[in-house]
């Protein structure tokens, strides 16, 4: 059946966003979010937490600067779809070799534009994360009317089309339910190569190459990057490995990274990072701050929509300061969950909404954070954690 | 916390290009910071016309002048334990630094609150500035610091052109320019040197074509740090920031460059140990990740009050928290109030801001922009789309109903006057690109011959596209919603598509097309927000929505302009609040970023919109409760909310108080003069003519000299006093040719006192707070002239002629609201010049010198209440035991090419006002703030024209007889070695050589300059070049000799013996 450029973005409550669309032909289908990010879309496409997710823009004006070879944080763009008020039908930037529009397309991923967003986000507020389609009309549904009369979604046929898409959203299986750190993993044990570092200061050199084995559940390449740009060598390992392989790279420290999903979903992950605990200097990111609690023995709890955005902030609990964040997260750890007596304290909180933004032990050289450290996009202000976790890793190498 | 009780704010005087509204705002948003954390204010600033210097906001209000002797008196006053210097702009940080060389805080154990003086001083000192972005790895474009020409000249022979000529310690970049060849590299040196008080400028590389982009930075005392919002500059390097189209947030930098400066900027607030706001501005090279840091300013500023209109963030009353030891994540987010103050913005609109220029007035300035800032105002528009937002600001603006799709008519068949507007910035740049893409030019075109990003230069591209469908398409539903989603309003519309803006209107309704409004929440909608600050966008959600409570609908003033300045805002500010005493709830409209009016916790709802009809009608539609719109309040907005009460009228709206037939009976020559015969009271002698020989006929049957004015003017724009017959040609011939369109109006001029009167009407009674006497003779604006409250000369019996004539206009026009009169008194009779039926700009200073609550009165009185119901009585209320002095202030030392002669067409950006117990005492005050501050002795350089010379022989003997010495031009001189046998040094008209009278003055050699203008049009060039070296070198400088002649009595009365109180101390009794 030929399809149009008009699209729908239906979600499971009814709500129905006609606009139209750009990028691949398929439909895309997950939970809808929204990020509050004004710079950093590609990063964000390229962010394998956001798999099975279809993003939404805050921002209205999305893809300004196009698309460039470096500014990707993975092998390929993950997000189930994108949802913008605007998608720029030209770009300016010297780093621009392509555009959001293509880069969508080659990987098969569908966008849609002219939407309220904030109406649209304001849905996702109020009512939580839900599921959606997003879809491109066939030919006989769009035949014939403009885009004013799209948009306002109510001529009969539009309308009933639409319906049928809140129907297929209905049966989208749910977020919890699927398993997408398999998909997103390293194929294989890796090691990580030289990288461009961006273009800011470049961070303090470790002396002695520590040995990083990272546990691959979706890693932004930015954490790589701020790894081996402090002189580690890095050890990525696809998710699965166990403690024994993971100590098979012989690592001063282990990371556990970000990456997309329920947490309880990464069964395999919780059970090395447990035998893990107390033998190697651990850090744990985002997904692996909350496979962190669950292998302490605490729980993990939807949030009602997540932090997804550059500008959260969190506390330090231990320094006292205040941190603007990157963040880009549907769970939490339960802060009343954490077992008395595992010597595990929450250490930093979310300032907006008090939700825990870290975990650290009292003796062992383990902490986590749900923020992301290494940003991209969003505030390069806790960069320091790296230095943190190396520091850990260094003070456990000496003793 | 620190254990304060009480802190001395400094506000930054009065309005003048490079300083306007915004630090009202600030100090405001400070004072409320103050009260909020228990802390007593105590607040100075000379500027009356300011919300800060109400009573209810600060403590103690002390309305002086800032200098560093009466700010020590004001500190042995109250002894304040901090001094929070930071929310006054550069007048303010300055001061702070000179309290504190003079010992002064020291003394009296004054501490610095926020960011503390030696952080001022690495902001501002060019060299310490350096060494510090050195000392952290930032890059600073390659410069030197010069003190005189020949080291000027060593750098640029090291460094090539263009350069950059920046001079210490001024504001708005005042005094500074680019030099891109060696023969104008010398005078802008010079003029930088002798602009900055310390003889110092920078000469800098010039970064000219690179993108230039701002943060707005925030730190508190425990190093925490925010970026509260980045903006990017349409306009490439070389213009100054104030005179650039902005829009926010940045648009075309990728998340690398935006987090690159962005760790940049906290960095550099870091370094600077700032404690409060700060923006940082950096160029950065489009074709690569290079950037330098160009400036610092370590205070709130222009940009951070744009910022916080622009994001919701109030970045003022944060930092006058962090000033008293508060820290960011301590605080909450007042728009949320549920999330914290310790969070970045994220906007989900895009925000235009477009500075508003004084060349309409101006017809003879410069207009080139560059490093000094020229524009007295700004506009601001949030949009959902970049072609939206910068649509509904150039909407905004009130250029003579200017949009996008206005050119200059003298463009057409002339592409160089395009591209001359486009290469070289101008104000018109915007227009001139628009005309070029019209021509066929590319984007990459204009790219290339103006660094204008291309991103910017597409999308008006995409707006020229839709004007072309517009042109050739039949208007479908279709069509509009495309036109309005990129911001056309009905007229623009209508205008191209040839019809009529109802009928765009009505098309629109039938299918439904109306304006959503969204809010401005901080957080792009990631929190529930309750702030009641909306913007008009077409799209599907509406999160306005009314309360169904009786309100009413408060018109603003729009940008800061010559003519219609920060009073306005004082005015709608006042009224919102009365409206909300009143169990009326408030809706304000308003596009001023800078103004208190526009702070969303000023009135019940604000939209910040363009003040077009459409607009407001949208608004007053959305605000409607079962099809009934609320009253609209347009007394209080200037020129701007009067004209669009007719309109707004025949819409079918309703406006409250005075009628719109009163505001055309007072408008309209014809009927305003039956009306005045109907009421028996003489005006001076003239008509209206549409025919130029008319013109000439009445001129000739008055008897020159005659003022001729086209209609309906504002400030007194394009109005002259002309001598002769020939004079009124020229008039004719350059200014304004009459005709049925555009009549003009001759009148007889009667050089008599002039005399204003505010008075409050409920419809029948008439309440008159006081009478102001102007200094100046009729015949100077009243805006730019001098006041007195209460009257010095005027008779008892003029007095009562002054009152009965009022009430008698007052209830005669049946207003109900407030009034402005204007007389003049002149053989024996009274005259009424003109009757604004409307606030005028003396109404806040009359407010603070009488203690009326005018504005609050007049809005009750709109709505019903009587005088008598407020507590009352008709008439003139009993002049209090003070004098109050108001004194213009003019900003003409930045407008290069402008002349500074006072004349019936207003040039002052702002005024300050001057209070005592004596009149010599306040109008010394007055002078002293308005910055005609003399020494005791010096010399006094005259240069007076013929007719003139008897009038000014007592005026020059009076400043000899202080200790003057005297410099005269050759005929002066004669006159005053002949009739007065005083010792006089000559000084060589232009024409004879150096050093002449402008030599003179650039040099510094006259403390003080008179001149007055003759209609001849030699001097008047020569008068011209000397008053411009005046204005430029801030040589105080009076062009008429009643301004002159208070002077010299106030030096000598006064004697610089001040009484430093309250304002409410000098109400109560006498000093």
């Amino acid at each position: 059946m030929p399809v149009s450029d008009h699209a729908v973005l239906a979600l499971e409550t009814g709500d129905t966003f006609f606009g139209f669309a750009f990028g691949a032909e398929a439909p895309g289908a997950g939970e809808v979010v929204f990020n509050t990010s004004m710079t950093g879309y590609q990063e964000i496409s390229t962010d394998a937490s956001y798999r099975g997710q279809i993003v939404v823009m805050t921002y209205p004006l999305i893809d300004n600067y196009g698309v460039n070879p470096d500014d990707v944080e993975s092998r390929r763009p993950w997000i189930a779809g994108l949802a913008v008020r605007e998608l720029a039908p030209t770009h300016s930037n010297w780093r621009q070799q392509s555009d959001m529009q293509s880069f969508l397309a080659q990987h098969g991923i569908p966008g849609i534009q002219g939407i309220d967003t904030r109406a649209l986000t304001r849905t996702l507020r109020i009512k939580g994360h839900k599921r959606g389609v997003l879809r491109r009309a066939p030919a006989a549904v769009a035949n014939g009317l403009d885009p004013f009369t799209w948009i306002r979604g109510q001529a009969p046929s539009a309308k009933a089309w639409a319906a049928e898409q809140v129907q297929a959203a209905r049966r989208v299986l749910p977020y919890s339910e699927q398993r997408y750190v398999a998909e997103v993993t390293t194929p294989d044990r890796q090691v990580a190569g030289p990288v461009r570092w961006a273009p800011w200061p470049t961070p303090p050199q470790r002396a002695g190459s520590p040995r990083i084995a990272l546990l691959d559940v979706g890693v932004k390449t930015n954490i790589v990057r701020s790894l081996v740009s402090r002189g580690c060598h890095v050890d990525v390992l696809p998710y699965g490995a166990s403690v024994h392989e993971v100590e098979g790279t012989d690592p001063d420290g282990v990371l556990v990274c970000n990456g997309p999903g329920d947490p309880e979903q990464a069964d395999q992950a919780i059970e090395t990072v447990r035998d893990l605990i107390g033998r190697r200097p651990l850090m744990g990111v985002c997904l692996g701050h909350q496979i962190l609690g669950l292998a302490i023995g605490a729980t993990t709890s939807r949030l009602p929509y997540g932090h997804r955005g550059a500008n959260q902030p969190i506390k330090d609990l231990d320094t006292g300061r205040a941190h603007i964040t990157s963040q880009n997260h549907g769970f939490q750890v339960d802060a009343a969950s954490i077992p008395p007596g595992s010597g595990f304290r929450v250490s930093h909180v979310n300032l907006n909404d008090g939700s825990v933004e870290g975990l650290a032990h009292d003796s062992l050289p383990v902490f986590s954070v749900q923020y992301h450290p290494e940003a991209s996009p969003g505030p390069q202000d806790n960069q320091y954690l790296f230095d943190r976790f190396l520091d850990l890793v260094d003070d456990n190498r000496r003793s | 916390m620190p254990d304060l009780s009480s802190v001395l704010i400094v506000g930054s005087g009065p309005i003048v290009i490079g300083q306007a509204a915004e630090f009202d705002y600030a100090g405001t948003q400070a004072c409320k910071a103050m009260r909020e954390e228990g802390v007593r204010s105590i607040l100075i600033n000379s500027n009356p016309a300011t919300i800060m210097t109400d009573e209810d906001i600060a403590d103690r209000v002390y309305i002086e002048p800032l200098t560093v002797p009466l700010i020590e008196r004001v500190i042995a006053r109250e002894r304040p334990d901090g001094l929070l210097a930071s929310m006054g702009g550069q007048t303010g940080l300055n001061l702070a630094v000179d309290l504190a060389d003079a010992g002064i805080l020291d003394k009296y154990g004054v501490r610095v609150l926020g960011t503390p003086i030696e952080a001022v001083r690495d902001g501002e000192d060019r060299e310490r500035f350096r060494a510090l972005m050195q000392r952290i790895g930032e890059p600073v474009p390659q410069s030197r610091i010069v003190t005189s020409l020949p080291e000027a000249w060593d750098f640029a022979q090291t460094c090539g052109f263009p350069l950059i000529i920046r001079p210490a310690y001024t504001l708005g970049g005042s005094g500074g320019g680019v030099a891109y060849h060696e023969d104008e590299f010398e005078a802008v040196v010079s003029l930088g040197l002798q602009t900055s008080p310390i003889r110092q400028v920078l000469i800098e590389r010039s970064l000219i074509g690179w993108k230039e982009v701002e943060y707005e930075v925030m730190r508190d005392g425990a190093d925490n740090c925010i970026t509260v919002c980045n903006m990017e500059n349409f306009d490439p390097m070389g213009v100054h920031t104030g005179d650039s189209i902005v829009f926010a947030p940045s648009q075309t930098l990728s998340d690398k460059e935006y987090q690159m400066l962005r760790s940049a900027s906290l960095k550099i607030i870091r370094a600077l140990g700032v404690e409060g706001g700060c923006n940082i501005q950096f160029g950065l090279d489009p074709n690569s990740f290079d950037y330098f840091v160009i400036e610092v300013n370590p205070r709130v500023s222009r940009s951070s009050a744009l910022a916080s209109k622009a994001t919701g963030y109030p970045i003022a009353r944060i930092a006058a928290k962090i000033a008293l030891g508060r820290r960011l994540d301590d605080l909450r987010n007042p728009i949320t109030q549920t999330t914290s103050a310790a969070f970045e913005p994220a906007l989900d609109y895009v925000v235009t801001k477009i500075p508003r220029w004084p060349f309409d007035k101006f017809a003879r300035a410069d207009r080139r922009l560059g490093t000094q800032m020229k524009a007295t105002g700004e506009v601001m528009a949030i949009e959902r789309t970049l072609e939206a937002s910068l649509n509904k600001a150039v909407r905004g603006m009130e250029n003579g109903g200017r949009t996008l799709l206005w050119e200059d008519p003298e463009w057409a068949g002339n592409e160089s006057a395009i591209w001359w507007r486009i290469e070289h910035a101008h104000d018109e740049r915007l227009w001139a690109v628009m005309a070029a893409l019209r021509r066929g030019a590319t984007p990459d075109d204009i790219n290339r011959r103006s660094g204008i990003d291309r991103f910017f230069l597409d999308k008006m591209a995409n707006i020229l596209a839709t004007e072309r469908r517009l042109l050739a398409e039949p208007l479908t539903p279709d069509l509009v919603w495309h036109a309005k989603r990129q911001g056309f309003s009905d007229a623009m519309i209508a205008s191209l598509g040839d019809t009529l803006p109802e009928r765009v209107r009505e098309l629109r309704e039938s299918a439904g097309m109306r304006p959503t409004f969204k809010m401005v929440d901080t957080c792009a909608a990631e929190f529930d927000a309750a702030t009641p600050y909306f913007w008009s966008t077409y799209e599907s959600e509406n999160e306005a929505v009314t309360s169904g409570e009786p309100a009413a609908v408060v018109l603003g003033s729009g940008p800061i302009r010559i003519g219609q300045g920060i009073e306005f805002d004082y005015c709608s500010v006042h009224s919102a609040w009365a409206l909300e005493n009143a169990g009326r709830e408030s809706v304000l409209i308003n596009s001023n970023p800078e103004t208190v009016s526009t702070d969303f916790d000023t009135s019940t709802r604000l939209y910040f919109e363009a003040l077009d009809e459409e607009n407001v009608a949208e608004v007053l539609r959305n605000e409607s409760t079962n099809g009934s719109a609320p009253p609209i309040v347009a007394q209080f907005g200037g020129q701007t909310a009067i004209n669009l009460a007719g309109p707004l009228y025949n819409a079918g709206f309703q406006i409250a108080g005075s009628g719109v037939a009163a505001i055309d009976e007072a408008e309209n020559r014809d009927k305003f003069d039956r009306f005045l015969e109907r009421l028996g009271i003489l005006r001076p002698p003239g008509a209206t003519v549409t025919r130029i020989r008319d013109a000439l006929d009445v001129a000739d049957s008055l008897g020159y000299p005659v003022v001729a004015r086209p209609s309906y003017v504002l400030g007194g724009r394009a109005m002259q006093v002309v001598d002769d017959r020939a004079e009124l040609e020229s008039y004719i011939e350059k200014v304004t040719q009459p005709s049925p369109e555009h009549p003009v109006l001759i009148d007889k001029y009667l050089q008599g006192r002039e005399v204003e009167v505010d008075a409050i009407c409920d419809g029948r009674d008439s309440l008159i707070p006081g009478i102001m006497e102007h200094i100046e003779r009729a015949g100077v604006h009243s805006g730019d002239s001098f006041a007195v409250y209460p009257p010095v000369s005027v008779t008892p019996d003029e007095e009562a002629v002054l009152l009965d004539y009022t009430q008698r206009i007052c209830a005669g026009l049946r207003v109900r609201g407030l009034v402005n009169i204007q007389y003049v008194l002149f053989g024996g009779q009274v005259y009424v010049l003109e009757v604004n039926p409307r606030a005028s700009r003396t109404v806040p200073f009359l407010s603070k010198a009488t203690g009326v609550p005018m504005v609050k009165l007049a809005t009750r009185v709109m709505f019903d209440a009587t005088l008598a119901d407020l507590g009352y009585e008709p008439g003139l209320v009993p002049s209090r035991p003070l004098f109050a002095v108001k004194a213009p202030v003019f900003s003409t030392g930045k407008l290069s090419g402008v002349d500074t002669y006072l004349g019936p067409e207003m040039k002052s950006t702002g005024e300050v006002m001057g209070v005592d117990a004596t009149f010599p005492a306040a109008l010394h005050k007055a002078m002293i703030a308005s910055g005609i501050d003399v020494p005791a002795s010096g010399d006094l350089l005259v240069s007076i024209a013929d007719r003139d010379k008897s009038e000014a022989a007592p005026i020059v003997a009076d400043f000899a007889d202080l200790g003057f010495g005297l410099l005269a031009t050759d005929g002066t001189a004669d006159y005053i070695e002949t009739h007065l046998e005083l010792p006089v040094r000559r000084v060589g008209k232009m024409r004879s050589g150096s050093p002449n009278v402008e030599d003179f003055i650039r040099e510094g050699r006259a403390a003080l300059v008179i001149n007055t203008l003759t209609g001849r049009r030699e001097a008047i060039q020569d008068g011209h070049y000397m008053r411009r070296a005046a204005a430029e070198t801030r040589t105080p400088c009076l062009t008429s000799l009643d301004t002159a002649q208070a002077l010299a009595a106030a030096l000598r009365e006064a004697r610089g013996e001040f009484a430093v109180q309250t304002i409410d101390e000098y109400r109560a009794a006498p000093a």
